[in-house]
């Protein structure tokens, strides 16, 4: 039973290999697949070896990937399941517009 | 690398927990892949929902360059000033509104060359800033030109045979000029990167923390130092951690031993309260504290 899970944004991703280098569990590696800006972004090779440390999300340099604890039954555990299911990161990249001006 | 993309695992209800911190529209942001700044921003902003900072006391300034692009990628109020001046803007809001926890974001160029001057001075005043000083070695982002931090040895831009001339020691400047704070990290100590900004946030004065960080594209691929998961490597084989090294002994080499760690952690009065202690003393009487700052 894996104690943690992973969620990856695929489009953030600059397949630095950060968090595939540095999972203490050797869960993650980088997959053949592209994104839309070309890069092969992480996919979780070893699920049930997730402790759900989350040394993958501290490291990643965009922001693409980070993971949580789950309980017994696979439900993320205290800290994610208390937010609204809106402020998913996953939903935050769809609705998001982009920055008019302002930026340098 | 594997074959699929196991999009099955893909898991949009879990929440990035520094997503809060991020103006999330802007990402994916302007860094190189293997750029260590994420990373830093990364530490920074777990550190900021660690210590429960009340979000809206804080402001951060950045000067200009790679790094300096962190102003507009925090959901903080947030400001991106010239270049070098981070600090002196910091001064300005932080004597202006003493209420104020103020982070001062910016790279080595920007504060130990330009803003040189600013640093040790805010240091000697002991102006309660918290300065996170992202050290890639060189000037990022107009092409990778020698820094005060370039290390001898190595070649950039304007040192195409070899830099020569002598690079400063950060924490040792700043220790010297009067930080009550001095911390080292890189973008490998993640969680200690972060314990050190939660740290540095509960003492009141002058705070460094400068972080090594990768600059593949600018710094390492002109020496032949291999992209950003090289120097990750590099940091995490070559660093060594000494609590409370003399400060004059962890200068940097382009090769050799990083020594990280808290170097620095004692306690003076910072400017304002000596401004205050100041005019108590020589007004008497005559001396009002103002305790609530009204900006209209
Ligand atoms: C007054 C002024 N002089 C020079 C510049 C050009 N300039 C922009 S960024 C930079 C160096 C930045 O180096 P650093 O602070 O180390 O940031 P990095 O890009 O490495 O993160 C320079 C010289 C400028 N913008 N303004
Ligand atoms: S949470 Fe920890 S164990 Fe799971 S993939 Fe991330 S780094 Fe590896
Ligand atoms: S650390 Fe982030 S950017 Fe780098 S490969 Fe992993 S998910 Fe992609
Ligand atoms: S030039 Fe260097 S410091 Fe600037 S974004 Fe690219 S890797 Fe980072
Ligand atoms: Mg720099």
């Amino acid at each position: 039973m894996p104690k943690g899970r992973v969620s990856i944004v695929v489009e953030r991703c600059k397949a630095c290999g950060f968090c595939v280098e540095f999972c203490p569990s050797h869960v993650l590696a980088l997959s053949s697949a592209f994104n839309s800006k070309g890069y092969h972004p992480p996919h979780v090779v070893h699920p049930e070896k997730c402790s759900g440390c989350d040394l993958c999300g501290m490291y990643c340099p965009d922001f693409a990937i980070c993971a949580t604890k789950v309980d017994p039954a696979g439900h993320p555990a205290a800290r994610t399941a208390a937010q609204p299911a809106g402020q998913a990161a996953g939903q935050t990249m769809k609705k998001a517009t982009p920055a008019k001006g302002g930026s340098k | 690398m594997s074959d699929i993309l196991n999009t099955d695992i893909l898991d949009t209800d879990i929440v990035n927990p520094v997503e809060p911190i991020l103006r999330s529209d802007r990402i994916p942001h302007i860094w190189c892949p293997g750029c260590g700044i994420g990373t830093t921003v990364n530490s920074f902003a777990r550190a900021l929902v660690d210590s429960n900072i009340d979000l809206g006391s804080l402001a951060l300034v950045s000067g200009i360059g790679c790094t300096g692009r962190v102003a507009g990628y925090v959901k903080l109020d947030s400001f991106h000033t010239t270049h070098g001046r981070a600090i002196p803007f910091a001064t300005g809001l932080k004597l202006a509104n003493p209420k104020l926890n103020v982070v001062v974001y910016s790279g080595d160029g920007d504060l130990s060359a330009i803003g040189g001057n600013h640093l040790i001075h805010a240091a000697r005043r002991n102006i309660d800033l918290k300065v996170i000083c992202v050290n890639n070695l060189i000037y990022a982002m107009t092409g990778g030109q020698t820094a005060p931090t370039t290390p001898d040895h190595s070649t950039t831009s304007t040192n195409p045979y070899g830099v020569f001339e002598p690079s400063f020691n950060l924490p040792h400047l700043v220790e010297a000029a009067g930080a009550v704070y001095v911390a080292r990290w890189t973008t490998f100590h993640v969680r200690q990167l972060s314990r050190s900004i939660s740290e540095a946030f509960k003492k009141k004065g002058f705070s460094f923390i400068e972080v090594i960080s990768p600059c593949p594209t600018l710094y390492q691929r002109r020496n032949k130092m291999g992209d950003g998961l090289d120097a990750m490597k590099y940091y995490k084989e070559k660093s060594k951690v000494r609590h409370g090294a003399p400060t004059g002994e962890v200068g940097l080499t382009m090769t050799g031993e990083i020594i990280v760690g808290k170097f620095v952690d004692r306690d003076r009065p910072d400017y304002e309260t000596m401004m205050r202690s100041q005019f108590r003393e020589s007004l008497g009487e005559r001396f009002v504290e103002q305790t609530e700052m009204v900006c209209s």
